[in-house]
């Protein structure tokens, strides 16, 4: 059936390809050796896009953390910052400790949440153009092509035998991969220590071990996940294919082929008619533009990344034949079918799973926003002492112990007043404060101070077993105030 | 066993293994998982000879060692060490300190003093006073003002220093008598005595006779150390009659068995056990539970 399709041309600059989808569910054995896959570069419009969200994409991966924040000089200046030795989380003017660490699960919530709304209105946008997996590798095909040439160049250049020309080339090809590499693990270590000082000590070996540590597995996952293993990688490694069948459905958009426009599918000869014949001319220029190694005229699999570029490659050659384009497109589930029972498409965006996603997404939001914009630059925690509950004293009076956690989250060293109501006539002492300084404590900047607090309860105004205490704290100079509720216990009235 | 058995569906080659007529295919091994157990197994030598691996045959002494000489004996030794030297400092301040506002004064001391005087109280102190110093029937609970030797931060080192009752030279000691086990007074006499005892505390509901009875009992008897109004005495560690906490409990039964039996408490001294700035460090943490006195407490004032 193939034999004579080389004789064919449909049209000027309208290659046929005589090739098998690598990736071919008919063809797959469970346990085959890979067979290498040599994409063809193609232009057109989401070609171009691509190219674009890659620039944006390491161009803010590789810049962000020479980004500077002023933070006054008890903080680090650098916008981005995951500080693990001062225990902190810096993002431009929102700063998150640890006991806060809630607002980094919410953040992953919105992103989980994001990427559902987004696979169910577009299906797997965020595997063809913004994974990692996906930049990379295509980053990496880039270099391929630019020392190897493009597919068919590949091609000759692997089968042939080791000569100056295919070693220089291999070597060359490696060696950007490489430098890449490092250069991926390099900026990820500068989101953890500040950029510049990093940068200036780390080819001196003055930076910490797990700089190094973390570098180089940065640096050989990049080489090894981009350069070698590729598909591999989204087909065999990666859940996201498998969970992503949950998150889309009939509805979602999806790169597909017209069956309805291409059957029968078949060679076409300049000048022939039209007529009685699909559009798909069979050149297969979708098959081999294919960084995944299959043919989307099968239909929906596993292994498409929906990046989208056999709908270039195959808007190029309609437009060289003289018919419309998108005849691979995106499409739903629900109009392939309909297109083919001759009815016409719908599209419905407004579907319960995307009003779920998209009513979670805004709720998990405002809880972020509002907690972040109320977040306040003081927190107070009291914890009352359990062991001994109380203490009696000689008098009859009842004591108990508590200790007073004061979060100062400025970045200055402040000085805090604590009001204290509680049963009538109660004392107070605070440990290891001079009496002098009375209820005012100082806690310095971005810590947290522990103070313990005694108070004491005359025997007469113990009335019940259970007395509320509540401790009011407001920073000099300031309306603001955080309160602790407790409770005085003691034995019961005297 | 060297015939090959095919599965007919599939086949693929199987074990040659069969259970109630289920085989099993002998697929081969994912490829990335053969390299990572060959990479294991290169480990694994590279392992042998960096660290110690293989104990000497039967009858032999030893281990091979490693030629990067790695132990973990050693490793904890030395990081116990780096620990000890880095503490060092600390308790070399402890030990010049000789008051304890000295150490308040320094809050770093202090907290290290604090951190320090718990973890030796959970060590050495919690079995008789509880884990929060709470104390119990006979022991004292430290978190109170009642000190029967005294509560100042000296009085305080000087009892954990010697004990009291305890087999050191210098300890503190006194005794009181078995009233009733050594027949000094008769069960009547004893019940008026406990009953003048209680009032002392601001109890009620006594007979008049009992009490003018108990009264004299008390002032022949106990004055001598727990004093004329019963207030006691801390050179003696006699405690206060008049307040409201009682060692022993409180309850006219317990306080006539007490007067029965004569209580004998003992407290260990801790000096040679416990070196110098640990002591100072425990009594740190003992006088800041909430019952430390000022150093100069009034000499005889009615304290307990
Ligand atoms: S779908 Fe388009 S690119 Fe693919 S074989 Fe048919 S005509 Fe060629
Ligand atoms: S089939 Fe098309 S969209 Fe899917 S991975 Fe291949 S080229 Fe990309």
């Amino acid at each position: 059936m193939s034999t004579a399709r080389h004789n064919l041309i449909s049209a000027p600059g309208v290659p046929t390809h005589d090739v098998e989808a690598v990736n071919d569910a008919k063809r797959r054995e469970l346990y085959k050796k890979r067979e290498p896959i040599y994409p063809k570069l193609v232009h057109g419009k989401f070609r171009f896009a691509k190219w674009m969200f890659m620039a944006l994409a390491l161009g803010a991966y590789y810049f962000i953390p020479f980004l500077r924040w002023d933070r006054g000089l008890s903080a680090p200046d650098q916008a981005v910052l995951v500080d693990f030795e001062g225990r902190r989380f810096y993002f431009f003017f929102i700063e998150i400790w640890p006991q806060e660490i809630y607002y980094i699960s919410g953040l992953l919530i919105m992103a989980a949440l994001l990427l559902f709304l987004v696979s169910a209105l577009f299906g797997r946008v965020w595997c063809g153009y913004a994974c990692p997996q996906t930049v990379w590798t295509d980053l990496f095909i880039a270099i391929e092509r630019l020392f190897e040439g493009d597919r068919n160049k590949r091609i000759k250049l692997d089968r042939a035998k080791w000569s100056f020309n295919k070693a220089w080339r291999k070597i060359g090809k490696h060696s950007v991969w490489l430098v890449i590499a490092a250069a991926t693990g390099g900026a990820w270590i500068l989101y953890f220590h500040d950029a510049f000082d990093t940068l200036s000590h780390f080819f001196t070996g003055g930076s910490p071990i797990s700089a190094y540590l973390f570098f180089g597995i940065l640096t050989f996952t990049t080489y090894m996940l981009a350069g070698t293993m590729r598909e591999q990688v989204c087909i065999y490694m990666c859940p996201w294919p498998r969970i992503q069948a949950a998150m889309t459905d009939r509805d979602a958009l999806n790169v597909a082929y017209r069956v309805d426009r291409g059957e029968p599918r078949g060679a076409h000869k300049k000048g022939e008619s039209w007529d009685a014949r699909g559009d798909c001319i069979d050149c297969k220029a979708c098959v081999v533009a294919c960084p995944m190694g299959i043919d989307i005229r099968e239909g929906s699999q596993l292994e498409c990344i929906q990046c989208a570029l056999c709908i270039d490659a195959c808007d190029d050659i309609m437009k060289k034949v003289d018919r419309p384009t998108g005849l691979i497109s995106y499409d739903t589930d629900i109009n392939i079918d309909r297109r083919r029972e001759g009815l016409k498409p719908i599209y419905r965006f407004l579907r319960p799973r995307v009003l779920v996603y998209a009513i979670s997404l805004a709720i998990a939001g405002s809880i972020m926003v509002f907690g972040l914009t109320t977040r306040a630059s003081l927190d107070v925690n009291a914890t009352r002492d359990r062991n001994p509950n109380f203490v009696q004293l000689s008098d009859g009076s009842v004591r108990n112990g508590y200790t007073l956690k004061i979060i100062n989250r400025t970045h200055e060293d402040r000085e805090y007043t604590i009001r204290i109501d509680g049963p009538e006539g109660l004392e107070w002492r605070i440990l290891g404060q001079e009496e002098t300084r009375g209820l005012i404590v100082d806690v310095p900047a971005e810590r947290t101070q522990d103070f313990r607090i005694f108070l004491t309860v005359p025997r007469e105004a113990i009335t019940v077993t259970n007395q509320s205490v509540l401790f009011t704290v407001s920073p000099e100079g300031s309306e603001e105030t955080r309160t602790a509720e407790t409770v005085f216990l003691s034995g019961g009235s005297q | 066993m060297s015939e090959k058995h095919i599965d007919q569906e599939t086949g693929t080659e199987t074990t040659g293994h069969e259970w109630d007529g289920i085989r099993e295919l002998d697929n081969p091994l994912p490829r990335w998982w053969l390299w990572i157990f060959y990479a294991c197994i290169a480990w694994s030598v590279v392992y042998w000879v960096l660290m110690p691996a293989w104990p000497a045959p039967p009858g032999m002494q030893g281990f091979t060692e490693g030629v990067i000489g790695n132990s973990e004996r050693v490793n904890v030794a030395e990081d116990m060490n780096a620990l000890q030297s880095s503490r060092s400092d600390h308790f070399a301040q402890l030990q010049a300190a000789g008051s304890y506002d000295a150490i308040e004064a320094d809050p770093a001391l202090f907290r290290f003093a604090l951190a320090a005087g718990q973890s030796n109280f959970a060590n050495f102190c919690a079995t008789c006073h509880g884990a929060g110093a709470q104390g119990f029937t006979g022991y004292p609970n430290l978190n109170d003002d009642v000190w029967l030797w005294g509560g100042s931060f000296d009085d305080i080192r000087t009892t954990l220093q010697y004990g009291i009752r305890s087999d050191h030279a210098e300890t503190r000691y006194s005794q009181m008598p078995a009233f009733g086990a050594d027949g000094l007074l008769s069960r009547e006499e004893i019940r008026n005595v406990r009953d003048y005892v209680l009032s002392l505390s601001g109890g009620t509901g006594f007979d008049a006779a009992a009490l003018n009875a108990g009264a004299e009992i008390f002032a022949s008897q106990c004055v001598s150390c727990h004093g004329d109004q019963g207030q006691g005495d801390r050179t003696q560690g006699a405690p206060n009659l008049t307040d409201a906490i009682w060692l022993y409990g409180g309850s006219p039964e317990q306080v006539e068995n007490t007067i029965w039996r004569g209580p004998f408490g003992v407290m260990p001294a801790w000096e040679g056990r416990l070196n110098d700035p640990t002591i100072t460090a425990l009594a740190t943490y003992v006088y800041s539970l909430g019952g430390g006195e000022a150093e100069t407490a009034p000499e005889g004032a009615a304290g307990e």
